[in-house]
């Protein structure tokens, strides 16, 4: 009942005005509706490494993870009536990567070794809390940033198919940021020892290891990434209080179609299901496209848990 | 070195430790037999500081850490290798023994890192071969090495093993033995917490003898090979009169 499908993605105008004709599917069609897949998919990417980031230092998934991509957009939208754009956007990131170290200081850090059950059960709670504050904060509303490069109606044409700007900012923000962070994790000691504490909690205590501080800033990490993709993604896909749901079960998707913990997984799994989804609106109702996406969720959880991109091996050493 | 005086502590009311006292020397290796649930592992978490001790007193190196986290003990110097190896199996070999040396990165710097894992992979041939390999793939006895050289990355002055013959193969536990014998040779300190009482009493200088939470024999290590109640209860052999 938390995943009902409320929310449902506004496909860019383009698209839909080229909609009576999909029972032709012109070549241009076809490139745009890979172009509309791929933007929708490196923001599916996200979340899922914003869920992956905390899977990796706390073995949990952050049901709250959607939260924080709409927290990102809806606090850069407030702070627009005083600030510039950018500073906005670099504002709302940090205020959302503060909001993430006191959720996790707060409701997480003080257990005594908590089960992941529980703490899955708090982050679903969390989710919830967030998103009726948002509501008493921001009401209804749909909001919008305005588009980083001209409006609405500004395309780049690539011959016959017509992009918007906003879709290369989303696509290089969510690259330059997968890139970022799997280097952080592969070659900076603190993304090793955040891993450490994914992969051995107990040995990355009797390592020297402060794992508390670590679980803390995992939070920040991905309240940071997230509110940064609900930044950028905001002129395309508007932001409502709850619109941090659907995106949570889309990138819960994700994460594990691409194997959880995974980054790289989890973009090439990003893209292919916003890819599947824009070419889906050509064969069943839009309304379906959350349908699409549960569906592809159960299937990956009964065929193949560790995801298409998962190492069995890896995945038989994990906890959960 | 390390100095425990009247320790009491368990998990929640259940009290495992009762009034335990024990110290352990510079230089040498001390061993602590016992059997499953007499509270070996107990012990070495609380001095650790992953079991928090109820009452009682322990300091190591003059410094009282009875209350401490398990973080500034081993920054202090005593690290633990924890019974069943708990290796990063999700990491590699070379990650593992790096992650081991995070409190000398903090102390000395990436550089006494890299001259320490080159120690270590002398000491553990082994490990080299296997530097890039996922350690949950590693053997048993490959990974109780891992175990025990990330453990030594940290350049500890006490190092605590619980059980590292634990489901090794005879083979492997002497290996194990001989590098423990060899850290001794090397200055190093050792508390051995082992069931496999006749290897560990033939490489320790003195033991204790743990039993329901209490210590009930101590003393020098061929003394407790002599003793009559030691050899019928941990070392299986009855003497026939």
């Amino acid at each position: 009942m938390l995943f009902l499908p409320v929310f449902f993605f506004d496909y860019s105008s383009s698209v839909s005005i080229l909609c009576p004709l999909f029972s032709i599917m012109t070549q241009a069609l076809f490139f745009q509706y890979l172009f509309a897949g791929i933007s929708y998919g490196v923001i599916y990417a996200i979340v899922a490494i914003g869920f992956n980031i905390i899977y990796n230092t706390t073995g949990i998934i952050n049901f709250a993870q959607g939260e924080f991509v709409m927290l990102g957009g809806m606090i850069s939208i407030s702070l627009l009536h005083f600030f510039p754009l950018p500073v906005a956007i670099v504002l709302a990131v940090v205020i959302t990567m503060l909001v993430g170290a006191m959720i996790e200081i707060v409701f997480i850090r003080w257990l005594d070794s908590p089960s992941v059950l529980r703490m899955i059960i708090i982050t679903i709670g969390l989710s919830i809390l967030i998103r009726e504050v948002a509501l008493h904060i921001w009401g209804e509303s749909i909001r919008s940033l305005p588009y980083f490069v001209g409006n609405e109606l500004t395309t780049v044409a690539f011959g016959p198919v017509r992009i918007s700007p906003q879709v290369f900012w989303v696509v290089g923000v969510c690259g330059i940021t997968v890139v970022g962070l799997s280097l952080f994790f592969k070659l900076t000691s603190v993304g090793r020892e955040m891993r450490a504490c994914s992969a051995n909690r107990t040995a990355a205590i009797l390592c020297g290891i402060n794992t508390r501080n670590m679980v803390t800033l995992s939070f920040m990490l991905s309240a940071g990434i997230g509110a940064l993709a609900g930044c950028v993604m905001s002129p395309i896909t508007y932001t409502q209080y709850d619109s941090g749901t659907s995106l949570a079960i889309k990138g819960f998707t994700v994460a594990i179609l691409g194997g959880l913990g995974n980054s790289m997984g989890a973009v090439a799994a990003g893209i292919l299901l916003g890819i599947i989804e824009a070419y889906s609106v050509a064969f069943v109702p839009l309304a379906f496209q959350d349908a699409i996406s549960i569906t592809i969720l159960l299937i990956i959880l009964f065929v193949k848990p560790h995801g298409i991109f998962g190492s069995s091996d890896a995945a038989r050493l994990k906890e959960f | 070195m390390l100095k425990v005086r009247n320790l009491d502590a368990g998990y929640g009311k259940l009290r495992v430790l009762k009034n335990i006292s024990l110290h352990v020397d510079k230089g040498e290796i001390v061993t602590m037999i016992g059997a499953n649930g007499a509270g070996k592992t107990t012990l070495l978490s609380a001095i650790i500081g992953l079991v928090r001790a109820g009452s009682g007193e322990i300091v190591f190196r003059n410094q009282d850490c009875t209350k401490k986290a398990a973080r500034w003990i081993v920054a202090a110097g005593c690290v633990l290798v924890p019974e069943g190896r708990q290796v990063f199996a999700t990491m590699s070999v070379e990650e593992n023994l790096i992650l081991g040396g995070y409190v000398l990165q903090k102390a000395e710097g990436k550089r006494a890192v890299d001259k320490e894992l080159g120690h270590q992979y002398e000491l553990f041939p082994v490990l080299r071969e296997r530097s890039r390999q996922l350690a949950g793939t590693l053997s048993g006895g490959e990974q109780q090495m891992l175990a025990m050289g990330r453990a030594l990355m940290s350049r500890p002055r006490l190092v605590m093993m619980d059980e590292p013959s634990t489901g090794l193969a005879p083979l492997v536990v002497r290996d194990i033995f001989r590098v423990i014998a060899r850290l001794r040779d090397e200055g190093s300190t050792v508390l051995l917490v082992e069931q496999n009482a006749r290897a560990a009493l033939a490489i320790a200088d003195r033991g204790y003898v743990l039993e329901t939470g209490k210590i009930i024999v101590q003393g020098p290590a061929e003394d407790l090979l002599a003793n009559q109640d030691v050899q019928r209860a941990y070392l299986g052999r009855e003497k026939i009169e």
